[in-house]
């Protein structure tokens, strides 16, 4: 939720020959939060076996919610388990995997999933599914799958970078 | 791979559960190797279980043993890959009954203090 | 310096391991399981007391409560906070240290 405030400057100067009146205006929009700062996110844990995926979640949401930018959210070891397109929790429980999409929807985020943690885990999106000849592909909307550089330069372009992990 | 704008942070990688029990041991150490590129001030360090990733003699191969590739190795590589600043905990190792000469590999021996000096001076701390 | 424990006590060594690095003036969040380390009656409680005198250490509330604690189990001194808080915390310390 983003506030604002307007706020206006008006001197008022006269001049010496005439009644000419110059108002200048100034208007200058902020955000409640004044401090915007660059998250990066580290989740090490999958879904449901851990709490660090839903911490994460929550910590994010937060997060964007004060007017923060998450950089990226990016998933290693087992972490990589929340791009699952293939869970099917039960329906009367939060949806890790649909919560993390949706909100990488809404924020236009940036959720990271490590290629080699991944490989090993049997996460394939289409294209590695093709590469190394499997049958299918099962990563989640909102999701990509990516290099440990991706981390490394999270942590190098953000200002602040959280682990979420067991 | 260098980062466009040169920026350096000090990143800490924190090591504190030991090698083959779960796998964060050996995919920290993929985070270490793929981030040398990035030319950063790294440093790693051992608290805890972590001093046990270090141990001299560590023996397994794919086909014999306990059937997992052995990776100790590669901590020797760390240099290689301009990686040299390794540090352990003395008590972590002291209430381990290991010393120095039990560790495959060069490193500087911190008490608390001077660890919680280095932790202080960090820009980044990636814990696995 | 914000340090977050996330595990219990009894469960794991994370909390004391935590202790021996922070510094004076740090901050410590205890949330997940970390919470157990800041309930009252429990054989922490002395090590917690002593800790405050040197760090401001905070529970994550949501954490507590979801674990059948309240705020008036909290040991004494320990700040009450929510993911809110928690964003203020990293905010306001240039770097996070996680104690898994």
């Amino acid at each position: 939720m983003n506030r604002y405030q307007l706020s206006i400057n008006a001197p008022v100067v006269l001049t010496q020959t005439g009644a000419s009146i110059t108002v200048i205006i100034h208007f200058s929009f902020f955000k409640g939060e004044v401090h915007t700062m660059k998250f990066a996110v580290l989740v090490n844990e999958g879904p449901y076996q851990h709490q660090a995926s839903d911490s994460a979640y929550q910590f994010t949401r937060a997060a964007l919610e004060k007017g923060h930018e998450i950089f990226r959210v990016f998933f290693y070891h087992d972490g990589v388990n929340n791009a699952s397109r293939l869970t099917v929790p039960p329906q009367d429980d939060r949806h890790i995997v649909n919560r993390w999409s949706e909100l990488a929807k809404q924020h236009n985020l940036d959720l990271v999933v490590c290629i080699a943690a991944a490989q090993r885990r049997g996460m394939l999106d289409e294209n590695e599914a093709k590469r190394h000849g499997k049958d299918a592909n099962n990563i989640a909307e909102g999701f990509r799958i990516s290099g440990l550089g991706q981390l490394i330069e999270a942590g190098i372009q953000s200002e602040r970078l959280v682990v979420f992990g067991d | 791979m260098e980062d466009e704008e040169g920026v350096v942070k000090k990143f800490l990688y924190l090591n504190r559960k030991a090698p083959y029990g779960s796998i964060y041991a050996l995919e920290s150490l993929e985070v270490v190797l793929i981030g040398a590129a990035f030319e950063q001030d790294v440093s790693l360090a051992f608290i805890d279980d972590g001093v046990y990733q270090l141990k001299k003699g560590q023996q397994t191969s794919v086909s014999t043993g306990i059937g997992v590739k052995d990776f100790s190795k590669t901590y020797r590589a760390l240099e290689g890959y301009d990686v040299e600043k390794l540090y352990v905990d003395k008590k972590s190792l002291e209430e381990r009954g290991l010393s120095t000469n039990d560790l495959l590999v060069d490193v500087e021996v911190l008490d608390d203090a001077q660890m919680a000096e280095l932790m202080e001076q960090q820009d980044v701390v990636l814990s696995f | 310096m914000l340090h977050t424990v996330n595990k219990s006590p009894f469960d794991k060594n994370s909390l004391e391991s935590c202790l021996r690095f922070a510094r004076q003036g740090h901050s410590i969040l205890l949330f997940e399981d970390g919470i157990y380390g800041a309930v009252t009656g429990t054989r922490f409680e002395t090590l917690i007391l002593d800790a405050l005198k040197s760090y401001n250490i905070y529970v994550l509330v949501p954490d507590l409560e979801a674990r059948g604690m309240r705020t008036d189990n909290v040991i004494e001194g320990i700040k009450a906070t929510d993911y809110a808080g928690f964003v203020d915390l990293v905010e306001k310390n240039q770097t996070v240290q996680a104690w898994l």
